[in-house]
């Protein structure tokens, strides 16, 4: 059990280590696959773990992205001129402005939305069940009509994040740069969680999920776990936001920032896909329904959202567990679900 | 001996119903009290209203000599008064040592408590308290596998794996197989008399809560209708027309 764990890590491990040169037409792709795998792992914490449906995630992926870019122009050019008109001609980076803008950037695009988690989140997680998933549900489509009404962020139009400054590798390399830091981030993301699931936190969340008001009946003040669980959530959104802002090298407020009817859906959808509430499941889920996008999209030109409608059926008729779920059912003991002698009588008489 | 709860003059009114009239009653440290009442007499709302669960109208509510009546659930939960629900309610998607677990008394939480292992000492003594309550054999499998008496069972030990000072059962033996309720009553006493803990209970069935008892009170139509020794309820002609539906 243990041994077979060690080698699915090494081998994810080697493999998105050695992806970008092995298959190096699809770095850009699996670059995406690992953002997607943050999206389902990030929302698995309030929809599988705590049990919370939130369709407003997406918010912070928006926010990540625009700060991101924000403070790498703003630390060194007039932000508003840059977005006025093609900015990213008059002003240049250079290599060191780059990094040192870009890194700032991230680290800013990741706090921001956890403060704004952070606020949000005490005003409406008070909430429970369908009246918090509708409230969320507006806070994405809400983000983006703001968005574009700012000027200074380029409005409806959009703006362009900072080109990869001269004379620093080629476009390969910046890919390459590029993949090895969402993939980075997506180890982040996993590694926190996996360890933030073992502790107090992991059982909480799952207390909250199955039955809250005994959880505060039993003296735990559920609204810090959940604020707390959504700024995790927040945190890693917005630096993938952050990421896929400067790999798409554009941002406009409803097609990439706020994307709440694709990338929006599709974490909720992956993660139910790969078995919400399970630490593997949406990392799987991800990885999966990227490979069925990817391989797929082309044949159903025109027909996609006929497509992932029809996918959206098939998963919850056939794995309304999600594929870990089936997989526990069909495997229980590789599980760890090893029922001792005692139990197996104990469950006997128990029917 | 000095009070440990003390209700007084509390009323809650759900729109139109007065789930409790000016309710008052008063625990004494350390002893079992009874609660009894026909269906819809208020003695839920009565628990609610000293958890915290809804706000009540008037009266105020003395815990361990602080006013209470004000306090969200988890602090009163906090200061060592907990209640069991009359519809069980546990951790279904989760193991019984988990639910344990959970529902240790964590004193403080702040960002090292809630991100740091729970203790292993902790497994242990949920397991002896599985064994106390007989559920020891099935703490590995999920809360929501248990029938429901042991279900009832585990919210017990769950309740006792936070150490209150105060516990307040709802129908402790509501559901439970007849050859097992005195079990069950030999299982209150003993958390009461060695574990230390005060007892306020609601009951239907008169013969649990007579031998448990040693104080009962009764409420009919929101209203406390009478208290007394259990002899004295017994005998009383009110509670007698109470829950012979006369009221
Ligand atoms: N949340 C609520 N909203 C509206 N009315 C309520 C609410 N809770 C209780 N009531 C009403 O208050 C009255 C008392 O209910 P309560 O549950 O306290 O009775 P009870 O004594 O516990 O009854 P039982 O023995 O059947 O459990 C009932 O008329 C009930 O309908
Ligand atoms: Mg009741």
């Amino acid at each position: 059990m243990k041994r077979n764990n060690l080698i699915l890590y090494g081998a994810l491990l080697v493999f998105g280590l050695m992806a970008p040169f092995l298959f190096p037409a699809f770095k850009l792709q699996i670059s995406f696959m690992w953002i997607l795998v943050i999206l389902a792992l990030t929302w698995d914490v309030q929809g599988g773990q705590m049990g919370y449906n939130t369709f407003g995630n997406i918010l912070f992926f928006g926010i990540g992205m625009y700060i991101c870019a924000s403070t790498q122009i703003g630390l060194f050019f007039p932000l508003e001129e840059w977005t006025a008109s093609g900015g990213e001609k008059t002003f240049l980076h250079t290599p060191s402005q780059y990094f040192l803008g870009l890194s700032a950037g991230l680290v800013l695009a990741g706090i921001v939305p956890v403060i704004v988690a952070a606020l949000i989140g005490y005003g409406i997680l008070g909430l429970r069940g369908h009246y918090f998933a509708i409230c969320t549900l507006g806070l994405g489509i809400a983000a983006g009509e703001l968005a574009g009404g700012i000027e200074i962020i380029g409005a409806g139009q959009g703006m362009t994040a900072p080109p990869w400054p001269k004379g620093i590798g080629d476009t390969e390399f910046r890919s390459e740069f590029f993949y090895f830091l969402t993939f980075i981030t997506m180890l982040a993301t996993f590694t926190f969680l996996r360890w933030a699931y073992q502790k107090r936190f992991g059982l909480v969340l799952n207390a909250i999920r199955d039955n809250e008001d005994k959880a505060e009946a039993m003296g735990i003040h559920t609204m810090r776990y959940k604020i707390l669980g959504w700024m995790v959530s927040a945190f890693f959104l917005g630096i993938a936001g952050g990421l896929v802002g400067n790999m798409v090298g554009y941002i406009e407020p409803t097609e990439i920032a706020f994307t709440g009817a694709t990338y929006g859906v599709f974490m909720i959808l992956m993660a139910i896909l790969g078995g919400k509430g399970t630490l593997w499941g949406p990392v799987i889920g991800a990885m999966v329904f990227h490979i069925f996008k990817e391989g797929f999209w082309t044949f159903f030109l025109g027909w996609q959202y006929v497509a992932l409608g029809v996918l959206i059926v098939v998963i919850v008729i056939f794995f309304p567990e999600g594929i870990m779920g089936w997989l526990r059912e069909k495997f229980p003991e590789r599980f760890g679900e090893v029922i001792d002698e005692a139990d197996r009588k104990a469950q006997v008489v128990l029917k | 001996m000095a009070s440990i709860l003390r209700v007084d003059k509390v009323s809650k009114y759900f729109g139109g119903v007065k789930a409790n009239q000016g309710v008052s009653l008063s625990v004494r440290t350390g002893s079992i009290v009874g609660l009894i009442g026909p269906n819809g007499s208020g003695k839920t709302t009565l628990f609610n209203s000293i958890v915290g669960t809804h706000p009540i109208d008037r009266g105020t509510i003395e815990f361990d000599g602080r006013e209470i009546s004000t306090l969200p659930v988890p602090a009163v939960a906090k200061l060592g008064l907990l209640r069991t629900f009359q519809q069980t309610r546990i951790f279904g998607k989760v193991n019984c040592i988990q639910n344990m677990l959970i529902s240790s008394n964590p004193t403080k939480e702040n960002l090292i408590t809630i991100f740091s292992k729970v203790p292993e000492e902790l497994t242990e003594k949920a397991e002896n308290l599985l064994k106390f309550v007989g559920l020891h054999q099935k703490r590995k499998l999920l809360a929501g596998d248990l029938s429901f008496g042991q279900q009832k069972l585990l919210e017990l030990a769950m309740a006792l794996m936070n150490e209150p000072k105060m516990l307040l059962l709802d129908e402790p033996t509501a559901g439970i197989n007849p050859t097992l309720i005195n079990g069950i009553i030999d299982r209150l006493i003993t958390v009461n008399k060695e574990f230390g803990i005060t007892l306020l209970v609601i009951e239907h069935n008169m013969r649990v809560i007579m031998n448990l008892a040693q104080e009962i009170y009764c409420l009919a139509h929101g209203e406390m209708l009478a208290s007394g020794s259990p002899e004295e309820i017994k005998n009383d002609q009110r509670v007698l027309d109470a829950y012979l539906g006369a009221g």
